[in-house]
């Protein structure tokens, strides 16, 4: 790509930084990943979007539309909480990004409030979306309301069975929950369900994808939503820490979009960026090269290449692929992923409640949990500084928990 | 017979006689390959076999079903290939699949493997224009003849690009949606099937949703003929048997008409 370059840890030459999470052009590649691997039925409404999105994001009024409606009606910027007991016991300087207090209690109503403003702005009535946990799907509820839309969420049968209360805040809020009732009954048929529906109403309906992925341009453009997670965490971080950046920016992944946001801020820092992902569903640890609702990632998937269900105590990572441009970062050594399993994860969320009184979303305390493990391994040294993105509240884990406890 | 699918589609539509391309699954029942045959002993001009993908995206409930079933079945693409170097039918054979099954090899390996197979066409719906290219050359190396898909929705500079880029034939999508049976044709498609024979001389199938013999018959009017894949299936799965599976593809190749053989 460039002339300049960046030696990362393992001694890999990677993009410049400068370049590294910027615009993946016209064919939306990140590396070999990305792409736009969809029917020709839905080739001009991606063009469409993408032209929508360009026009929209250089566009003062619309970001001033967006920057105001995060402001007033979504609550940020999120606060950078640092969670003092918890850091002494570890022996290191932890800050939380607040992402549960946004409105919704998760990092998804920056994209959904993003992408359906550009809804709205290219005429269409409905937006359509996929939910795995209902997260999402509560978001683009919300979003909907908020702009006079009308929202249909598909979400599987089974997902349904296990997120009831979430089923309840869409209706409450006006959406249509469609139970998705083919394949495994979870997210990735939710999606797979969605994107049918989305073929045949093209013309009136938005499909509002809830991570970074699916067909050029939702990756790069949920980064772009998400991107004000990581920036307005650098500037925190600027403002309280000595050296001004973090040793190491953690995140949970699932498709990858709060930690996609949240690298995307410390991208060209010297910060060692990790994702976490649930040992059940890390396509990033585990997947092999494939081509799932659109684009080109990494995938779990047998080896005739049939993609297998991801398996979590946390629905929302419940997806057996992840997003292009974290492929692309791990295959530059830029990001690291790791895994861990339900129990550690489990224990963070009981400790972190604990220590700091805070009920993180089972998503977000997979990055708590690597957090715990490594600092206590020694991995991460005494005295580091991390900043890790809490993405969500637990309040919608109550039932869970109260199970696994 | 070693002609193209696309020398033999056109031989077959100059006899006067519109094209007639069923569909069956791969793997759906043991006794699938019975299926093909008598497709082909019903008058089909080629036979569409759909290697089972877990997340069909451009299917609707109906082959989703029959996916479901082949790939619990243990059916698989290696499988599927040595099942069908050994058939004998006199009409080619077209395999029909997703994306994520072409990139578990390199695209030239999974191109040789299907011509050593003895197949002749390829269609992968979720591999269009933008991403087709390195599968396009693979293809043509090996004189597979790689299918492109023309919608409703595409420009006319698109429609020119596919018409000039798709090998085989013109798959021309009826409508914006699924594959599925529907209750009546869309004027959409008669707009599509005149544009793509004023671009081309290929052969133009129009495809999904083409649900018994008058919808057959009538869309066939607006092109060189059609694909029937969703009204055969849903047959299949409720327990029809070949022979009958036949009968109505005789019956469809009867409303269309049969040329001057």
């Amino acid at each position: 790509m460039g002339e300049m370059s960046w030696s990362g840890r393992q001694g890999v030459t990677v993009p410049a930084a400068a370049r590294a999470m910027s615009d993946p052009g016209a064919v939306g590649r990140f590396g070999t990943y990305g792409g736009r691997y969809v029917p020709e039925s839905l080739i001009p409404a991606c063009h469409e979007i993408e032209a929508a999105f360009r026009e929209a994001w250089s566009d003062p009024e619309f970001r001033s539309r967006l920057d105001t409606l995060l402001t007033v009606y979504a609550g940020r910027p999120t606060p950078l909480t640092p969670a003092w007991r918890l850091s002494h016991e570890l022996g290191i300087t932890l800050f939380l990004k607040r992402e549960d207090l946004a409105h919704t209690g998760s990092h998804k109503i920056n994209n959904v409030i993003g992408q359906a403003l550009l809804a709205h702005r290219m005429g269409k009535e409905r937006l359509l979306a996929e939910t795995g946990a209902g997260q999402h799907g509560v978001a683009t509820a919300t979003a909907a309301a908020l702009l006079g839309l009308k929202a249909t969420v598909f979400m599987g049968e089974r997902d349904i069975e296990r997120q009831e209360l979430n089923v309840v805040r869409m209706n409450v809020l006006g959406a249509e929950v469609v139970p998705v009732t083919t394949g495994s009954r979870t997210l990735k048929d939710a999606c797979n369900e969605a994107m049918r529906h989305w073929v045949s109403s093209v013309d009136d309906s938005y499909y509002c994808i809830g991570s970074v992925l699916g067909p050029h341009p939702y990756p790069w453009m949920v980064r772009e939503f998400q991107r004000v997670i990581g920036e307005e965490a650098r500037a925190q971080c600027a403002a309280e820490l000595p050296v001004g950046v973090p040793d190491y920016v953690v995140a949970c992944v699932g498709g990858g979009s709060n930690a996609a946001g949240t690298f995307a801020g410390f991208v060209d820092t010297t910060a060692r960026l990790i994702g976490v992902e649930a040992e059940g569903g890390a396509a990033a640890t585990f997947g092999r090269v494939g081509v799932l609702h659109g684009v080109r990632s990494l995938v779990l998937q047998d080896e005739d290449g049939q993609v297998t269900e991801a398996h979590s105590v946390a629905a929302g990572l419940d997806y057996p692929g992840i997003g292009p441009e974290h492929a692309h970062l791990r295959d530059g050594g830029r990001a690291r992923y790791e895994t861990v399993n339900d129990e550690e994860v489990v224990q963070a969320l009981l400790c972190l409640a604990r220590t700091e009184g805070i009920l993180a979303a089972l998503e977000s305390s997979h990055a708590v949990a690597w957090v715990i493990r490594a600092a206590k391994s020694g991995e991460i040294a005494p005295g580091s500084t991390v900043m890790l993105t809490l993405s969500g509240r637990g309040d919608k884990d109550i039932a869970s928990i109260k199970e696994l406890l | 017979m070693t002609d193209s699918l696309e020398e033999f589609l056109i031989a077959r539509r100059g006899t006067g006689r519109p094209l007639l391309v069923p569909y069956v699954t791969a793997g759906v029942t043991p006794g699938w390959t019975d299926v093909v045959h008598a497709y082909a002993d019903a008058g089909a001009d080629a036979v569409e076999l759909g290697f089972p993908f877990s997340d069909p995206m451009l299917d609707g409930v109906t082959i989703q079903e029959a996916s479901d079933r082949a790939i619990a079945a243990g059916t698989t693409v290696r499988g599927i290939l040595e099942e069908v170097a050994t058939l004998d039918v006199d009409v080619p054979l077209i395999a029909m699949t997703y994306s994520n099954l072409v990139v578990q090899q390199s695209a030239a390996e999974f191109c040789a493997a299907l011509t050593a197979s003895g197949l002749r066409g390829l269609i992968v719906p979720d591999s269009p224009l933008e991403e087709v290219g390195e599968l396009a050359d693979a293809a043509a190396a090996e004189g597979l003849d790689l299918v492109l898909l023309a919608a409703p929705s595409s420009s006319r500079a698109r429609l020119r690009e596919i018409t000039e880029r798709s090998r085989g034939f013109v798959y021309a999508v009826t409508r914006m949606g699924t594959t599925g049976e529907r209750g009546e044709i869309p004027e959409q498609a008669a707009r599509l099937g005149r544009e793509l024979k004023e671009l081309t001389d290929r052969p133009v199938l129009f495809g999904f949703g083409v649900s018994n013999q008058a919808q057959a018959a009538e869309l066939a009017g607006h092109a060189d003929g059609v694909v029937v894949a969703s009204a055969l299936m849903r047959k299949l799965l409720d327990g029809a048997r070949p022979r009958e599976l036949g009968e109505y593809v005789a019956s469809i190749r009867r409303a269309l008409g049969q040329g001057v053989r």
